[in-house]
């Protein structure tokens, strides 16, 4: 009785705060996962300036202004409240990627589309630096505390689901817009890519409509009843020792290695299936939907397990099984999708070359499409594109190729199961911290405190895990896993500081 | 373990100047190989991010050389200086 009477109402909030966290999620992978073609509409790599606005947008929306929301919103939710802080965020957020559906490409407005698009995408990454730490706390300060790793381990399904979620309605839009494939991808190319956009703002009125209603964190509002919120949250959380330490703590001995191994499952598998494993556009993103949809209940399950066991070694179990296993994980993506482990049907291969005029040079632009077929089914398309050009004595030019690999059945599960795995880590270190996160700090500069490290480990160090891995990769040329050196230094240094520094006792009092 | 923590202090303090100093060095190497705008920002923007982490791990060092670490607070009131 006492237990019904505790959790009343839990499933509201956890519902109210998970939709809008889970929409900001999408709000803000839909522009990563279109970014080709975002690029194509608003940033032309022919024109430099709209390139130079291109990188800033893709670095700066990630890396510089998620950690400033963190602060410029978790100071706002220390003082007025977390409910009406983490509904602005949700409204920006919303409003923003509404907007970016909205906006008319380069070619009909020119430098204005490039500029209105990237300040959309600061706004994003503002809302978003300011919405977990304010969905986090307010999930945390309504549960017991006996079930907290629980309740807040559904806020931490939030951000994998609204992966899932984004690649799932760009691939069904993207196959939906026209009865004929090719024609679809097309249209889903040349205006399609809006849709996705604008079907948000539905998700975020009735998110809004949720949250209106909802009541501010009884934690909270307590503290405001009684005068006792902080006057400079800011101050108070990083000027003073006392505290910095423990926001030092949280960063280097816990969401530093937890964002990379985040980022290294979700995202660089991905990446690294399509772009190194050469896998075909739609089944390196199908792969990891099913990686996430059996991995996603493990959140949960980590949670809870965190709330016996304490948050600690759930997390460096996370982060340790990640630094041992992952040029295993990797290594075996590699060979599933490796032509030399498979034989070729060299009767079934096909080549056609075409051949198109580039207008008013003469020369034309050479296509040699070789299909290579496989015994187990798998095939292999290679494109080579190079210009031929009139005037004889001009040397043809390297071609471009791309490779594109239809993997069979088999090897496609194989690698559902081994992304699976590695989503399995990201469940282990990322399910239980929001709870450690939320016991770390003290009510009343609790938004501030967890917010900075939160967005610190995830958008900078995690954030940068794709990039800083590709960046090695074409250092490294010989060496196709050399890029998981980052994120198994970083696991490995937060590791060590987590193991030596950060302490395994559940806070039951939350309230102090 | 206290003795431990206070010890690794030291390896936390020098590993921000080594950071930096190989931050800034990986940098210049890459704009030097293609010094295209792209190539400057990402860099800029690494450096820009990364510098201020550093120093954090540095103070994080220094914290616990100093012991701060050798007892965790328990409740909020020990948080406060």
């Amino acid at each position: 009785m006492q237990s019904n009477n505790e959790t009343k109402g839990i499933w509201k909030v956890i519902g109210a705060s998970s939709v809008g966290t889970l929409i900001e999620w999408y709000d803000f992978y839909i522009f990563g996962s279109l970014a080709t073609v975002i690029a194509s509409q608003f940033f032309p790599k022919t024109n430099p300036t709209a390139a130079l606005l291109s990188t800033l947008a893709t670095f700066a929306a990630g890396f510089i202004v998620r950690p400033f929301g963190a602060l410029v919103f978790g100071r706002l939710g220390d003082l007025i409240g977390r409910k009406h802080t983490f509904l602005l965020t949700l409204i920006i957020m919303g409003g923003s990627t509404f907007a970016i559906g909205l906006v008319p490409g380069y070619d009909s407005i020119g430098f204005a589309a490039p500029i209105i698009v990237l300040a959309l995408r600061l706004l994003q990454g503002l809302a978003l630096g300011g919405e977990y730490g304010g969905a986090a706390t307010y999930v945390a300060e309504h549960s017991p505390a006996h079930k907290r790793g629980y309740y807040t381990s559904w806020i931490q399904t939030t951000a994998t689901l609204g992966l899932f979620v984004s690649l799932g309605v760009i691939l069904i839009t993207r196959h939906s817009l026209d009865a004929d494939a090719v024609k679809s991808v097309a249209k889903f190319n040349e205006w399609g890519w809006r849709i996705p956009f604008l079907v948000s703002i539905i998700l975020v009125i009735v998110s809004i409509y949720i949250r209106l209603k909802m009541n501010e964190s009884p934690l909270f509002a307590k503290l405001k009843a009684e005068g006792k919120t902080s006057v400079n949250p800011l101050k108070e959380s990083f000027a003073h020792k006392g505290n910095l330490k423990m926001v030092l703590i949280a960063l280097f001995g816990a969401t530093m290695g937890q964002g990379v191994v985040w980022y290294t499952g979700q995202f660089y598998a991905q990446s690294f299936i399509e772009n190194v494993c050469k896998v075909d556009f739609d089944q390196s993103r199908t792969i990891l939907i099913w990686a996430i949809l059996f991995g996603t209940p493990f959140f949960v399950v980590f949670g809870t397990l965190s709330d016996k066991i304490g948050r600690k070694w759930i997390m460096l179990a996370g982060m340790l099984l990640a630094i041992v296993s992952y040029n295993t994980l990797f290594g075996t993506l590699l060979n599933t999708a490796d032509v030399k482990n498979k034989t070729e049907i060299t009767a079934q291969k096909n080549i056609s070359i075409t051949l198109s005029a580039v207008t008013n040079t003469g020369d034309s632009l050479r296509k040699t499409v070789t299909k290579s077929f496989y015994t187990d089914g798998m095939v292999m398309t290679e494109t080579k594109t190079d210009t031929v050009y009139a005037d004889a004595t001009k040397t043809i030019s390297k071609p471009a190729v791309k490779i594109n690999k239809l993997i069979n059945s088999s090897d496609y599960w194989t690698m559902v199961w081994i992304v699976f795995i590695m989503i399995v880590y990201v469940t282990m270190v990322y399910g239980p911290i929001a709870a450690f996160l939320v016991e770390m700090f003290p009510t009343k500069i609790r938004y501030t405190s967890m917010s900075l490290p939160y967005h610190i480990g995830n958008g900078v160090f995690g954030g940068l895990t794709p990039f800083i891995a590709t960046l090695l990769t074409t250092i490294y040329t010989d060496n196709k896993l050399v890029g998981l050196q980052y994120p198994i230094i970083i696991a490995a240094l937060c590791l060590v500081i987590g193991t030596l520094y950060v302490s395994n006792k559940i806070d039951e009092n939350v309230n102090d | 373990m206290n003795k431990i923590k206070r010890a690794m202090g030291i390896i936390w303090i020098l590993l921000g100047p080594v950071a930096i100093f190989f931050l800034i060095q990986t940098a210049l190497a890459e704009i030097a190989k293609k010094p295209v705008i792209d190539t400057k920002i990402q860099w800029g923007v690494f450096i820009v991010v990364f510098i201020p982490i550093a120093i954090g791990l540095m103070i994080f060092g220094y914290y616990a050389l100093m012991g701060e670490y050798d007892h965790l607070p328990e409740n909020s009131a020990e948080l406060e200086d």
